[in-house]
């Protein structure tokens, strides 16, 4: 299938989608209940990785600029660079695509097998005959918790980077606390910020709506619906990867 | 009541369904009977709009399903239960949950009226006292009997089976039978079954249509099955490979 043909019936799927729930009190209970599968159940892995991620990133940039070499002397780097270097980089891309990318994988893949079992076991149908927009009733509740709750993900994998180079200073003697906190300070921008709040509401979409439209539209059995949630990732990574650089063009682009 | 008029419907070069032209009654089972791949399936999905015909009229009560916009045929759906082959009930609620859900959707029943009409759809269906039981945790005769509740738990007019009686054990399938039977004459709702079992069609097939590839090819009832067989060598070979 070419990939306008693709684009055309995601189109066609966000049009139904995007309706208006028929029973209000039951979309919220659901979307609700999402919330709590999308955020709270994916709340420790990116609290670990954003950690992990950020003490990683402090040693290996301390390393990097605070190594002698012929071509960068150590005294002429200074080290609140590193802390400038480490935040910035968690704000625009630690936090809101590493962390993205890895909610693709647990998410997406989710989101994809759910839907796709369902449609092979004719509930979709069953909500169709019942006179139910399928599409809006299984998607939409999802799509809003991923808006509510990536993006709030997002903020905690930010802070907690940040914490990890924070931890890192604490192992090695190259590096203060107040050498991170002085670069941070200095290199912070509020522009930064919504930069990385305009990433997170569109990964956070991307992430929801690619993985329900590619699990609605799963035909055949236990196998299919297995690789609906491949494919949804696949399709989910490259296109957060995608929008990462026309974002970082658009706001940052030289 | 429900027509179907000069339907055709085509999968890429295949054709499917040819020329269909059925009356189905209210009040009494009306069965779509014939071989695997022989387009049973699909008329189903056609008449309740789950697949749209290439040619044809389907008309509800004088209401053409073609001629209207979205809503309007939700709103028909609303009017519409069904038996899926594979039941389809939600995994994720209780057997209540399950036949509360049309009610909780498309009525304004309080919970404790939404409670009492559970409570007598799983009555009519002789379910008492599984309201707790997940779908996963009750067998399949059991399952087809949820799915039969669900569907009348709304004021319905028309009732569709996609082979009601698959994978179960003979006396189960009687209990389903008799059940579809006395559903369809106590609620004088037009009834649509599919199925290949031809025990079945013996019982309660008070109105038979034969489809064989794609085409119908023979409409009578249990009563002129024996003649239907003599006239009809698809039909009596079906019968004769069915016991």
């Amino acid at each position: 299938m070419s990939f306008f043909t693709e684009l055309g019936r995601f189109a066609i799927f966000m049009r139904f989608v995007l309706k208006r729930p028929q029973k209000w009190s039951v979309f919220w209970k659901i979307t609700f209940r999402e919330m709590h599968n999308i955020g709270i159940e994916s709340l420790l892995v990116v609290m670990l990785i954003a950690t992990f991620t950020g003490a990683v990133t402090t040693i290996q940039t301390a390393n990097q600029l605070l190594t002698p070499s012929d071509l960068f002397p150590t005294q002429l780097i200074p080290k609140f660079v590193v802390g400038a270097v480490v935040s910035t980089s968690s704000i625009l891309e630690l936090a809101p695509t590493v962390t993205c990318l890895v909610l693709a994988g647990k998410i997406g893949a989710n989101i994809a097998s759910e839907i796709g079992n369902k449609k092979i076991s004719e509930q979709i149908d069953a909500y169709e005959v019942m006179g139910i927009n399928s599409a809006s009733f299984v998607a939409l509740p999802k799509i809003i918790a991923g808006l509510v709750m990536i993006p709030s993900l997002i903020i905690v994998a930010n802070f907690l980077l940040i914490y990890g180079g924070v931890l890192a200073t604490q192992f090695t003697t190259a590096l203060t606390f107040d050498d991170l906190v002085e670069g941070a300070r200095m290199v912070f921008h509020y522009d930064y910020v919504k930069i990385m709040m305009i990433k997170g509401f569109i990964f956070a979409f991307l992430i929801t709506s690619l993985s329900s439209f590619q699990g609605y539209y799963t035909e055949g059995g236990a196998l299919e619906v297995g690789e609906a949630g491949t494919k949804a990732v696949t399709k989910i990574c490259i296109a957060i990867l995608f929008f990462d650089l026309v974002i970082a063009q658009i706001f940052l682009g030289l | 009541m429900i027509e179907v008029q000069g339907l055709h419907k085509s999968f890429a070069d295949r054709k499917v369904l040819n020329d269909i032209n059925i009356t189905f009654e209210p009040g009494k089972p009306n069965l779509v009977i014939g071989a695997s791949g022989s387009g049973k399936s699909v008329l189903l999905k056609c008449l309740v709009g789950l697949l749209q015909p290439d040619e044809g009229n389907i008309i509800y009560d004088s209401r053409y399903l073609g001629h209207m916009d979205y809503k309007s045929r939700q709103d028909l759906r609303r009017e519409i239960g069904m038996l899926f082959q594979n039941n389809a009930l939600f995994d994720s609620l209780t057997v209540e949950e399950n036949i509360e859900f049309p009610l909780k959707m498309f009525s304004e029943l309080s919970p404790s009226d939404r409670l009492d009409r559970v409570n007598e759809c799983l009555k009519k269906v002789n379910l008492e006292n599984s309201n707790h039981k997940y779908p996963s945790e009750i067998s399949g005769g059991m399952k087809k009997r949820v799915g039969i509740a669900r569907a009348i738990a709304l004021p319905i007019k028309y009732l569709f089976c996609d082979e009601p009686n698959s994978g179960l054990d003979p006396l189960t399938s009687r209990v389903i039978d008799d059940l579809l039977v006395q559903i369809t004459q106590d609620l004088n709702i037009t009834t649509v079954i599919n199925s290949h079992d031809m025990k079945t069609v013996a019982d309660i097939g008070h109105k038979i249509i034969f489809i064989y590839k794609g085409e119908v090819s023979w409409i009578g009832s249990n009563a002129n099955l024996t003649h239907g067989y003599s006239e009809n060598p698809a039909l009596s070979a079906f019968f004769k490979a069915s016991f």
